[in-house]
């Protein structure tokens, strides 16, 4: 399994978000994540980053055997969960090639390995840089600094690209996008599947699922939960709407 | 109040007297007389000086700093001077104050132009000199720190630079600290005819062990369409005390842009006041950056007096353990100086609850038809950014030291003259070696 999530609750503050979530994740799967705005969906993807301002009140989180709730940020980050954030941060004064390699010697001086050599780095980024239909110089600007949405939400499946991650979690990666940016993300998405990594794509829209398919679609709403099923589920509630989810929860109670 | 005369001060200056230079010239005698009265009268600023309000240098008063004729200039190694000094520029390199001619290069300046150490322009000074010694200074500043360096000043440099030359290469001023207790006076006079353009570099630095006193005070008449560029770094030792002073008057339509990069010292002033006639031009960035328990300060002053000037400053400040950072920014737009278009900035960093900044913009405006701002912010560390740095596998010191040093260097970053941006970067990565980040990076 690469991620057991039981029961889950976690809250902000003294507002609890999530309500027990229960999710499993196996190798290659990917898994879509939608629900309407305060649905507890990105609360979910932090959590799982290990960010700080969330507490976890009850259930647990094992990734690949481990207790993931027990590991610092970093550590997560090594052991390859990597989260594309919403709200990429801009960091002038640190290039862009810069942290990618800082972030890539993390994980491998994690692993026991040396640094990358220096050539082989740079051919590994043009080479991953141009399949995300970037310019070179890109990766000499400040991170994210000044960079469109979209150039902004390629960076992170660039670092993806370069870091791979066995768990991928996108969150609201398609949000802000126009459709060929959208296409540019969803190749680079798709790219990086193999039968071992995994993927939790976080969407409030459908339309990101057009082009990456995912393997189960989950609807989340108020904090658990409350429908799961195959892709086909994502074109119903495009369809229909949260309301109609709501409705069934309703009835339910 | 005046802290009563200084008998060590004129002492000093009676035993040094012949050996100064300029000590053949009246004038120059003069001037060195009338400021060491002023001097006495005066001592060093008091911090009921509004000017000098959150900088206390009383601890320089009460070091008593013996201004010297250096011995000579054994301690500096030309190994260690690799680190700073430019690849590509004419190079006068002071050590204690005192020119040192082995350790610098002046060969091959063109005709007409004159790179020249102040002891050796004034044993046969130029009328132009004579005309401009203590001009500039003595319309914005009078404080203890320019009356003890005009009485005092062993060395300093001539830069003049005749009418539409352009300088092909920097001209760059290396000043070590070396003796323990000492005062040292550098006095520089810089004068770019119209349509002059010259890039002058100061680099201030010290021995570990010198905890000793460097006042250095430039003068530059940038006149009609001249242009100077003006870099600042001071990377003195912990121990170090230091006033610096660039006094600038740019005429109609000249340009003068500063970098002010202070890394080092104990206690340390930086004064940079500009005048600005008609559609005169200026920026000035800076950085300053506070460990331990360094006291930095940074005072600029931007004096519009003729109309369709334009004035940027840019100041950071880097503040952690229990330094103390003072950001002093003026603006003065006379009433003739209409359409004024003139903005300032301070942003800084504070990295621990012990550290202290005092910022305090001030515009004086007396004409009416200008566009002028200033905006100042005092932040932290982003915990947002941290986790983001966090979430691609870097540690949290790292991550802090990265974001610090990023923020830093974004002013670094935007020099222009490569060779300095290059010995600055070196400079202040020194300063964040957690930040793990290595310069074939950047």
């Amino acid at each position: 399994m690469m991620l057991d999530i039981e029961n889950l609750h976690a809250r902000v503050e003294d507002k609890p978000i999530l309500q027990g979530i229960d999710l499993q994740v196996s190798p290659g799967e990917v898994h879509a994540i939608m629900g309407p705005n305060g649905s507890g969906k990105s609360t979910l993807s932090h959590v799982l980053a290990g960010r700080s301002g969330y507490e976890v009140t009850s259930g647990t989180v094992t990734y690949r055997g481990q207790n993931l709730l027990d590991m610092a940020p970093e550590e997560r980050a090594r052991e390859g969960v990597f989260l594309a954030f919403q709200y990429p941060v801009e960091i002038p004064g640190v290039s862009n090639i810069y942290l990618l390699k800082a972030a890539l010697n993390a994980q491998r001086k994690h692993r026991g390995e040396s640094e990358v050599d220096a050539m082989d780095f740079l051919r590994l980024v043009k080479e991953k840089i141009r399949s995300l239909d970037l310019d070179e110089q890109f990766l000499y600007r400040g991170v994210n600094e000044g960079f469109s949405g979209g150039e902004k939400k390629r960076n992170e499946i660039l670092q993806m690209a370069i870091l791979e991650p066995r768990l991928c979690i996108l969150d609201e990666t398609d949000s802000g996008l126009d459709i060929d940016a959208l296409k540019v993300v969803a190749d680079g998405v798709n790219a990086l599947r193999t039968a071992e990594r995994s993927f939790i794509l976080v969407t409030h829209y459908q339309r990101l699922l057009d082009y990456i398919k995912p393997d189960f679609v989950h609807v989340l709403a108020q904090g658990r939960i409350v429908k799961s099923g195959d892709a086909s589920l994502a074109l119903e509630l495009e369809k229909k709407g949260y309301g109609w989810i709501e409705q069934e929860m309703a009835a339910v109670a | 109040m005046s802290p009563g005369p200084n008998p060590d001060y004129c002492e000093h200056f009676n035993a040094l007297g012949e050996q100064l230079p300029g000590a053949g010239s009246t004038w120059v005698n003069n001037a060195r007389r009338m400021a060491l009265a002023q001097f006495d009268q005066q001592g060093f600023p008091s911090p009921r000086d509004e000017d000098w309000r959150y900088t206390n240098v009383s601890a320089i008063e009460k070091k008593r700093f013996k201004p010297l004729i250096p011995p000579g200039d054994a301690a500096a190694d030309a190994g260690w001077l690799k680190r700073y000094r430019l690849n590509d520029a004419w190079s006068l390199v002071f050590v204690d104050g005192h020119f040192s001619a082995r350790l610098s290069d002046v060969d091959d300046v063109p005709e007409g132009v004159t790179v020249q150490a102040m002891s050796a322009a004034l044993a046969n000074p130029p009328a132009a000199v004579e005309a401009e010694f203590g001009r500039v200074v003595g319309q914005t500043s009078h404080h203890g720190f320019v009356s003890f360096n005009t009485a005092f000043f062993t060395d300093g440099v001539l830069l003049h630079v005749p009418a539409d030359t352009v300088l092909s290469r920097p001209v760059q001023i290396i000043h070590i600290a070396s003796e323990p207790e000492a005062a040292t006076n550098l006095r520089n006079l810089v004068i770019l005819e119209s349509g002059a353009q010259a890039a002058l570099v100061e680099t201030h630095l010290s021995m570990e062990s010198a905890g000793s006193l460097a006042v250095s005070i430039t003068e530059a008449v940038i006149r009609e369409r001249a242009q100077l560029d003006g870099y600042l770094l001071h990377g003195a030792s912990e121990r170090a005390f230091r006033f610096g002073g660039f006094y600038v008057d740019v005429g109609t339509a000249g340009h003068f842009n500063h970098t002010n990069l202070s890394l080092g010292g104990l206690l340390v002033r930086n004064e940079i006041h500009v005048d600005l006639a008609e559609s005169g031009q200026c920026a000035l960035d800076g950085l300053f950056v506070g460990q331990g328990r360094r006291h930095v300060d940074s005072h600029t002053r931007v004096r519009h007096r003729g109309a369709h000037g334009t004035s940027r400053e840019n100041y950071r400040g880097v503040l952690s353990d229990r330094s103390r950072g003072v950001f002093q920014g003026r603006i003065v737009v006379e009433p003739q100086a209409q359409k004024t278009d003139a903005q300032m900035n301070n942003r800084n960093l504070l990295l621990s609850d012990e550290a202290e900044i005092d910022t305090k913009p001030q515009l004086e405006i007396h004409a009416d038809d200008v566009k002028c701002a200033h905006g100042v912010a005092v932040g932290q560390l982003d915990p947002e950014s941290i986790f983001y740095l966090e979430s691609r596998g870097v540690d949290p010191v790292s991550a802090r030291n990265m974001l610090t040093f990023a923020f830093a260097n974004t002013l670094v970053d935007g020099i222009s003259l490569a060779g300095f941006r290059d010995i600055a970067q070196d400079a202040l990565l020194a300063l964040f070696p957690e930040a793990g980040i290595r310069k074939d990076w950047l």
